[in-house]
């Protein structure tokens, strides 16, 4: 008897020590993680540990699932928020800042022995699009001038954010490719595949890429006016580099942004992203857009700028200029 | 009988005994296999990783410079969370085995009890996680904390603790039963002072057997939503100013081992693969002296018995 007095007692002591800590709970896309996570870490440096944050791995789905049950504070995006996740989130009342990070420039790669320099779009179309499965298997049958080689696909898993951007970029339609090429949702798979395999193409984020040039070649992308543009800091800021960059995220909750340790931390993440998104290989974005993100939140423009849909080869002037709607 | 019987008989032998020595070759083959692709995994961990065993390794936390990266947060992650595990699973499995062996009527409903205890042990445990995100992270409220981990991780292995519960009790010869009866005792006097202190070295393995399953699990945990990035750990359990133990860690986010890992190994660079590498042996060495303290505990406690 004695003892389950005890054992109960316990027990409530522990449920009432839920306690309100000053805690930060970021989730959502692997793609935004190493940037998130490069911010949480010197975030918590700066404060000494007095604010914590936490940074899973849900994806961008996932995370926006969490994001509109109210469960985290923000939620780490590679792609802007859809229709259905808006919906989820006015159900709920969560009202949110939708803010950029970075760039990710999607990357086509060759093996460094490969004759290919550059490639357009309607080529790699021809290659990827669902209807070239099972037909299109020789490089010769996408531009007469390559050479009669095996074509050998390498590319991104269907979960992942990679994949329905590359998709609606090239394809026209998110998640329309064919299925019979070497998919991984590990990219360093497909950086192994490609560096070992001089007839390979393959796609993914630029980091990949970056931290692999010595196996890998980059592809040179002709771009909507007709230059074929390698990508770099320099060609995706510009927006030469297209369609393949994109914007990636993170979405604020405006009811956590009220509290101080959010506030503090996503100040803290506009201040230092140019400087980390370097270093952990992405694309900053220019110096204004974060002042313009800053800008926003101070005039309260929540919501999103795409209406539900994720566009293809958005500058970002036109990102930070265009109305935003919940 | 003549000379050709016995040539004829000594040729059945040979070609019989010649069966032996396949059999010999090919199981050794296939012994073979195993231990190879396990030295291999093994070493290739132990190259790759070793520069990177030293004790900051123990004592940083994840960071996105890879020489910086730790796993603390992930070994006391994994380890409290088979605290959990442990303190659940154990008390239920065990008297849930006993109770099948020794108390329950032998009728339809045990026999359909036991055939789904035998199966729950072949879940596929992405299964359990699912169960755990409805039952212990929405409905009970618990989030995704250390407690909803243990408890999941208990739920899975249970089935195992239960299955070698009940083995453990059958291999205990009935003549111990009938003695201890025979002299006036009670059930409880008999589950208590003989059947479960005499099968206690087959349910340690049992236990072992179940926790080594569950330190290495990833699927269930990353369902109900551990965490990836925690730079901190949950606070202590024991605390200097009354109550002295708090249970404010069952609460807390987390992340374990096999998660740590996974992150890694998805990282561009190189540098990370080296800290996969680590971990994974430091998770190997972990599930290895669980087994080498369950196998050390077995001894003992055998020893100790005489029937």
């Amino acid at each position: 008897m004695k003892r389950t007095v005890l054992a109960s007692a316990f027990l409530a002591l522990a449920a009432t020590s839920v306690q309100a800590e000053s805690l930060v709970k970021v989730d959502g896309s692997s793609t935004v993680y190493p940037v998130t996570e490069a911010v949480a870490e010197d975030f918590q440096k700066s404060v000494k540990g007095e604010i914590k944050v936490t940074v899973g791995i849900s994806g961008t789905g996932g995370g926006f699932k969490k994001f509109c049950r109210g469960e985290i504070d923000v939620a780490n995006a590679s792609r802007p928020i859809l229709k259905k996740e808006m919906e989820d989130c006015a159900k709920e009342g969560i009202t949110y800042y939708e803010l950029p990070v970075a760039f990710d420039a999607l990357t086509v790669v060759v093996n460094p022995n490969s004759k290919i320099t550059q490639l357009s779009v309607a080529q790699l179309k021809k290659m990827w699009e669902p209807d070239a499965q099972g037909k299109v298997s020789n490089w010769n049958q996408v531009d007469p001038s390559f050479p009669d080689a095996p074509l050998n696909l390498f590319g991104a898993g269907s979960d992942s954010g990679t994949f329905d951007y590359f998709t609606e970029a090239i394809n026209g339609k998110s998640k329309a490719s064919r299925g019979d090429y070497t998919a991984s949702e590990d990219d360093n798979v497909l950086v192994q595949g490609v560096s070992r395999d001089v007839n390979a193409i393959g796609y993914f984020g630029y980091a990949y890429y970056a931290e692999n040039q010595g196996k890998l070649k980059a592809v040179a992308i002709v771009n909507a006016k007709g230059d074929a543009v390698l990508p770099s800091e320099k060609s995706v800021i510009d927006g030469s580099y297209n369609p393949l960059a994109r914007p990636i995220f993170i979405y604020v909750s405006a009811k956590a942004l009220e509290r101080a340790e959010v506030r503090q931390f996503v100040d803290f993440y506009m201040k230092n992203a140019p400087a980390l998104t370097s270093e952990v290989k992405y694309v900053p974005l220019p110096a204004k857009a974060y002042e313009a993100n800053m800008e926003h939140m101070k005039s309260k423009k929540l919501g999103t700028v795409f209406g539900g849909h994720a566009d293809v080869g958005v500058t970002i002037e036109e990102l930070i200029s265009r109305e935003a709607k919940l | 009988m003549n000379n050709q019987d016995i040539a004829s008989i000594r040729g059945i032998i040979r070609g019989n005994r010649r069966w032996d020595l396949i059999f010999a070759v090919a199981g050794f083959l296939a012994l073979t296999v195993g231990v190879l692709a396990f030295v291999t995994l093994f070493g290739q961990m132990v190259i790759n990783g070793w520069e990177r065993l030293n004790p900051d390794f123990f004592t940083s936390f994840p960071s996105r410079r890879a020489a910086n990266a730790g796993i603390l947060s992930a070994w006391v992650g994994s380890l409290l969370v088979m605290l959990v595990t442990a303190l659940s699973a154990v008390p239920l499995g065990v008297a849930a085995g006993v109770y099948l062996e020794e108390y329950a009527p032998k009728n339809l409903v045990t026999d359909i009890i036991e055939i789904n205890v035998t199966n729950l042990a072949g879940v596929p445990s992405i299964v359990y996680g699912l169960l755990a995100l409805g039952v212990f992270v929405y409905m009970f409220g618990f989030g995704q904390s250390v407690l909803t981990a243990g408890l999941t991780l208990g739920l899975l292995i249970l089935p195992v603790i239960i299955v070698a519960t009940r083995e453990a009790l059958r291999a205990i010869p009935v003549h111990v039963r009938e003695g201890a009866y025979g002299c006036g005792a009670t059930q409880w006097q008999v589950v208590s002072d003989h059947l479960v202190p005499y099968a206690t070295p087959g349910i340690m393995t049992g236990v072992i057997i179940g926790l080594s399953r569950a330190i290495g699990e990833t699927a269930p945990i990353i369902t109900i939503g551990a965490l990836t990035f925690i730079a901190f750990l949950p606070a202590s359990p024991i605390s200097s100013t009354a109550p002295f133990i708090n249970f404010d860690w069952l609460w807390s986010g987390f992340t374990v081992m096999p998660i740590q890992m996974f992150n890694w190994t998805s990282r561009p660079e190189e540098a990370f693969q080296q800290n996969a590498a680590a971990a994974g042996l430091i998770l190997v060495l972990m599930t290895l002296l669980m087994n080498a303290l369950a196998i050390w505990l077995r001894y003992r406690l055998r020893k100790s018995i005489a029937w």
